[in-house]
């Protein structure tokens, strides 16, 4: 639980809303309020643009972890984080890249918050993501429809090689949402995303 | 958990003035928050010392979840640091079966095959309810379904295996056993079917060790002068030799941070 006292200041973890119910990811408005503002767009997109401290070839939006942000009329920034996993050490970073980028153009009065509800799914994670995480050697989670991770016992593509025969090596790889698995073919180690 | 408490208390303050007093925090957030800070301390232990290194690595990625966890259930109540580094002994409410010992690989994934089962059941249900603490258990539970799925692949691997890895599987079971009974006392707050719980956790539990060629242990899952006090604080002896271990650092340094 590391929190520097800049990143006390600005972000805050809100108690989740009771009602679990919202629609999915996506950086748009929470249901009930008014459809994005150009400012918002704006500001949501330089939010989104910001590259992952853990998977750098990813951006924020790309992972869909960057659900709405909202400017109120006294122009304060409010920006609503999801974490991948509750205990996602890399959310504290996010935050505070996402002041940086928005100070930058001008925002001082930024609120990071972290929000629970709806969960975050490896779903949210979007097609180019996808792409952009084999082409950078893992494995991307297969889609899901059903709640649930999927049975370990389907296939995961090698994104080195493409093989179809892999093998789990750990179910917990270099961070909590990637398992680590080897290719029977080229006999190559890789991560793969794991469904969530 | 190295946040200053002055910046802390400042912001506290802050917060306090500019809004409505909050909401009571949910009962229940205490002590799943607990279960989930000193099971996380716990696997933490192993750290360096898993018998391979994919287990170093995967005991603290499911000890990472359960911070996080741990860190929001807690948030809810007060100042997660306080909390977590200033409390004595008895004012912890986490059942008993996680501030065991390790022991040998074999005693942790008994623990962790009681434990995780337990929690992927109570998350589920509580995360189909109508409270505060539902969100975080939809959250939850997709992890905790992997630290289950993790103890029933070593719990299977262990017992099926050598006669060594049998027989030191088969002692974690029995060894924990009789702080099982504990999980399904009624925790206040928790609106969920407890007998249906113990079913189904039985069940479950059942069917791994079966599975594993083990034998399901015999003999009371709680005891009048035993198991099953953890809720109300009272813990076994080894508990306060780790709060001493978690808790030095930040007593013997308030307010220190990085």
């Amino acid at each position: 639980m590391v929190t520097t006292p800049s990143r006390a200041s600005a972000t805050s973890t809100t108690p989740p809303a009771p009602s679990a119910s919202h629609t999915p990811a996506a950086p748009t408005p929470s249901p009930g309020t008014a459809a994005p503002t150009a400012l918002e767009a704006e500001l949501c997109a330089l939010a989104g643009s910001v590259p992952d401290p853990e998977l750098p070839v990813l951006t924020l939006g790309e992972l869909g972890v960057l659900r709405a942000v909202h400017v109120s009329g006294t122009g304060h920034v409010d920006v609503e984080l999801t974490p991948t996993y509750t205990g996602c050490p890399a959310i504290e970073a996010m935050s505070a890249d996402i002041e940086q980028v928005l100070r930058e153009h001008g925002r001082d009065d930024v609120t990071v918050r972290t929000v629970l509800s709806p969960a975050w799914s490896t779903d949210d994670i979007s097609a180019e993501g996808r792409r952009k995480l084999a082409e950078f050697g893992i494995a991307p989670p297969r889609p899901h429809a059903a709640d649930g991770p999927v049975p370990l016992s389907l296939t995961v593509r090698c994104p080195h090689c493409g093989s179809t025969d892999t093998e789990l090596l750990s179910r917990f790889s270099s961070t909590a949402c990637k398992a680590l698995r080897r290719c029977v073919d080229c006999r190559e180690p890789f991560d793969h995303f794991k469904e969530l | 958990m190295t946040a200053t408490p002055s910046t802390n208390t400042a912001a506290t303050a802050t917060a306090a003035s500019a809004s409505p007093p909050a909401p009571a925090p949910p009962a229940a957030a205490l002590p799943l928050g607990d279960d989930a800070l000193v099971l996380s301390h716990r696997l933490g232990e192993w750290a360096g010392h898993a018998p391979v290194l994919e287990e170093d690595v995967a005991l603290a990625n499911i000890a990472l979840d359960l911070l996080g966890q741990a860190r929001v259930l807690l948030s809810l109540v007060g100042d997660e640091d306080e909390l977590a580094y200033l409390r004595e002994e008895r004012a912890f409410r986490n059942v008993q079966l996680v501030e065991q010992p390790n022991g040998d690989f074999a005693h942790t994934i008994a623990r962790q095959l009681y434990f995780s089962v337990y929690q992927t059941l109570m998350y589920d249900r509580l995360a189909r309810t109508v409270s505060p603490l539902a969100p975080l258990a939809a959250k939850a539970v997709k992890e905790v379904t992997y630290h289950q799925d993790h103890a029933e692949q070593w719990t299977l691997r262990l017992g099926d295996g050598t006669a060594e890895s049998h027989e030191r599987m088969q002692r974690g079971l029995d060894a924990l056993w009789r702080f099982t009974g504990e999980l399904f006392q009624p925790v206040t707050g928790l609106d969920l079917d407890w007998e249906a719980l113990r079913a189904q956790w039985t069940a479950t539990i059942t069917a791994v060790i079966e599975r594993a060629t083990l034998t399901v242990p015999e003999g009371p899952r709680s005891g009048a002068w035993q198991a099953g006090a953890g809720r109300e604080g009272l813990h076994t002896e080894p508990f306060g030799r780790m709060l001493a271990e978690m808790q030095h650092l930040h007593r013997s340094h308030p307010g220190a941070s990085w």
